[in-house]
């Protein structure tokens, strides 16, 4: 009795019985008013503290440098006879491009990502390669090996390089000491700590889903290219590593977008010509109190993450479907 | 072989920093790489910090409250994406859950900061910033996290267990809280330890939402951090090291046999 009472509350629900008959959303389909319930909590969340805050910053982010609280002009004014005025000022994005020091900072994040990218894949692919090849036995310990440090503080691990990095530090101690080099050399605050920080924070990220495609990889395909003659590095190269593209897509997205906007890395690792565009911002931000150009600095960030971004989801979607 | 070569390597660079900050944080030596020999006093020195020590209880607080409550929310969302096939507003709401994933910390930072000193202007609240600002921040950029630890369990759930309910009479609530929520608790477990390092890991949202008589853990590290390395700030990281990998130890062990219901 009830099962019917529900079942006709549905019809109701679905104009034009679209969804009846259909496999699937149970829940979702008997439960209109619920529906709405469950829904608003983190549909309402969402929106006023993650959608809200980037129209506001888009809106600083055309709004005038002013001395005082806030530190900018409102975009809408009541002018003299009751007409409201809409001042919208680009000059905020023409500083950033006529600028050098923004230019520079915004492509040599770009890069700093590129290389720690291309670096991390050189570092993730033999371990994901080495994971999916090893025992069944090993395999579990292996993978929860590589993603054990990622639990531990991410603060704390960019912190470790610091003491093995710099000039009195172990490394240069070591290298001293096997007599490989003379003098200490100066690696902390480089663009060569960046990197070797960015590799070691994000290097789970990478081969992760590096192993997810090496491991779901047919092994028949290679006793073909074996049988038929091929050596297995040869097997490797034509076989093994084009398969593997949509794990190495992933993997890269996924150190590429958050090295772009890494902040703590260049900060604690990087020197004073370490530029990257969040240091930048952060400067902007405490020091110099200039709210309308970091918040324009966010949105130019947030325009050189679009293509990447899609380039990430892209792929995601043809592996999931 | 080559293979194992590089794997040995490729661990050894993960774990060798990891094991020689807490072996020099028993240095007895205040000069960080010099060897002066086996010592705890800097984790005397640790514990009567009563600055650090407000710190964690704080950050403790911060990180049960929003783990928690992104676990919740986090897991309605997931139910209305995997359930709820169209509704309006679908590709927005979606789109909401997918952009803090790869949104910069920094960008979220500032977003929510001026937010919040664009509400208090409007509305006079949230008064400054506190506890509380620190803690919407954190929900906000968890809840996705959850969202999709426990979307993927909902997708692989089977469905016609909660249709069987329906059948039978079970009112959608009840089939929800009966028969969904126990068979999803451990992607919630997991969604919530997630939730639970993230949040107490974050230095560079709270830098911006945090207010004087709020301070994290992570922001006095990264305070300390930034003047370079101290053996007290080695011990800290020693201790953090050792209460993760035994809640890690512990939460395995927990999930484990209930993962194959």
């Amino acid at each position: 009795m009830t099962a019917i009472k529900v079942e006709s509350a549905s019809r109701r629900s679905s104009p034009g019985g679209r969804d009846q008959g259909r496999k699937g959303p149970a829940i979702g389909r008997r439960l209109p008013g619920g529906r709405f319930l469950v829904g608003l909590p983190p549909y309402l969340w969402l929106g006023l503290f993650f959608a809200l805050p980037f129209l506001i910053v888009l809106k600083i982010s055309l709004a005038e440098t002013q001395i005082g609280i806030p530190p900018y002009k409102p975009l809408l004014d009541w002018a003299q006879a009751g007409v409201l005025e809409l001042r919208l000022n680009l000059g905020n994005y023409r500083t950033l491009f006529s600028d050098d020091l923004y230019v520079i900072a915004y492509l040599n994040s770009l890069k700093i990502a590129a290389v720690s990218t291309v670096l991390c894949l050189l570092v993730g692919y033999p371990m994901a390669y080495g994971i999916a090849r090893s025992s069944d036995r090993h395999r579990n310990a292996l993978l929860m090996l590589v993603v054990l440090p990622f639990w531990t503080s991410f603060l704390i691990r960019v912190y470790a390089w610091m003491g093995i990095l710099k000039t009195e530090g172990l490394l240069n101690a070591f290298l001293l000491w096997i007599g490989v080099i003379l003098q200490p050399l100066q690696i902390l605050e480089t663009d060569l700590a960046v990197y070797i920080g960015i590799v070691y924070s994000y290097l789970p990220f990478m081969v992760l889903p590096l192993y997810a495609t090496l491991e779901k990889m047919d092994r028949s395909l290679l006793e073909a290219a074996a049988d038929l003659g091929c050596r297995p590095f040869r097997a490797f190269l034509s076989v093994t590593l084009p398969l593997s593209i949509p794990g190495m897509v992933a993997g890269s997205m996924l150190v590429f977008i958050p090295a772009v906007g890494e902040f703590v890395i260049p900060d604690l690792l990087g020197g004073p010509d370490t530029l990257m565009i969040a240091k930048i911002l952060w400067s902007e931000f405490f020091d110099n109190r200039d709210w309308p150009v970091a918040s324009a600095i966010a949105v130019a960030m947030l325009v050189a993450l679009v293509a990447p971004i899609m380039i990430f989801q892209h792929f995601q979607r043809r592996a999931t479907e | 072989m080559i293979l194992p070569l590089l794997l040995a390597l490729g661990y050894a660079f993960l774990y060798l920093p990891i094991v020689l900050l807490v072996i020099y944080s028993f240095n007895a030596s205040r000069l960080v790489t010099v060897w002066g020999g086996l010592s705890t006093k800097w984790y005397g020195v640790l514990v009567q910090d009563a600055k650090i020590l407000d710190a964690a209880w704080l950050s403790l607080k911060v990180a049960i409250i929003t783990a928690s409550a992104a676990t919740v929310l986090g897991t309605l969302a997931a139910v209305v994406l995997v359930r709820f096939r169209r509704f309006p507003g679908r590709t927005l709401f979606s789109g909401m859950i997918a952009a803090p994933l790869v949104m910069p910390e920094i960008i979220t930072g500032l977003a929510m900061l001026l937010l919040f000193i664009a509400m208090e202007q409007a509305i006079g609240w949230p008064a400054g910033r506190s506890m509380t600002t620190i803690v919407i921040a954190h929900i906000t950029f968890c809840l996705s996290f959850v969202t999709v630890v426990v979307q993927s369990r909902l997708v692989q759930m089977d469905i016609s267990l909660e249709e069987a309910a329906l059948d039978l009479g079970a009112r959608p609530a009840k089939v929800f809280f009966v028969i969904t929520l126990p068979l999803i608790a451990p992607a919630l477990a997991a969604g919530w330890l997630l939730a639970f390092t993230l949040s107490i890991d974050d230095v560079v949202i709270s830098a911006f939402v945090t207010g004087p008589g709020a301070t994290t853990l992570p922001i006095v590290i990264f305070s300390k951090v930034r003047l370079g390395v101290s053996p007290e700030i080695n011990a800290l990281a020693t201790v953090v090291i050792v209460v993760v990998s035994l809640a890690i130890v512990a939460a395995g062990r927990f999930l484990r046999p209930r993962r194959q219901d």
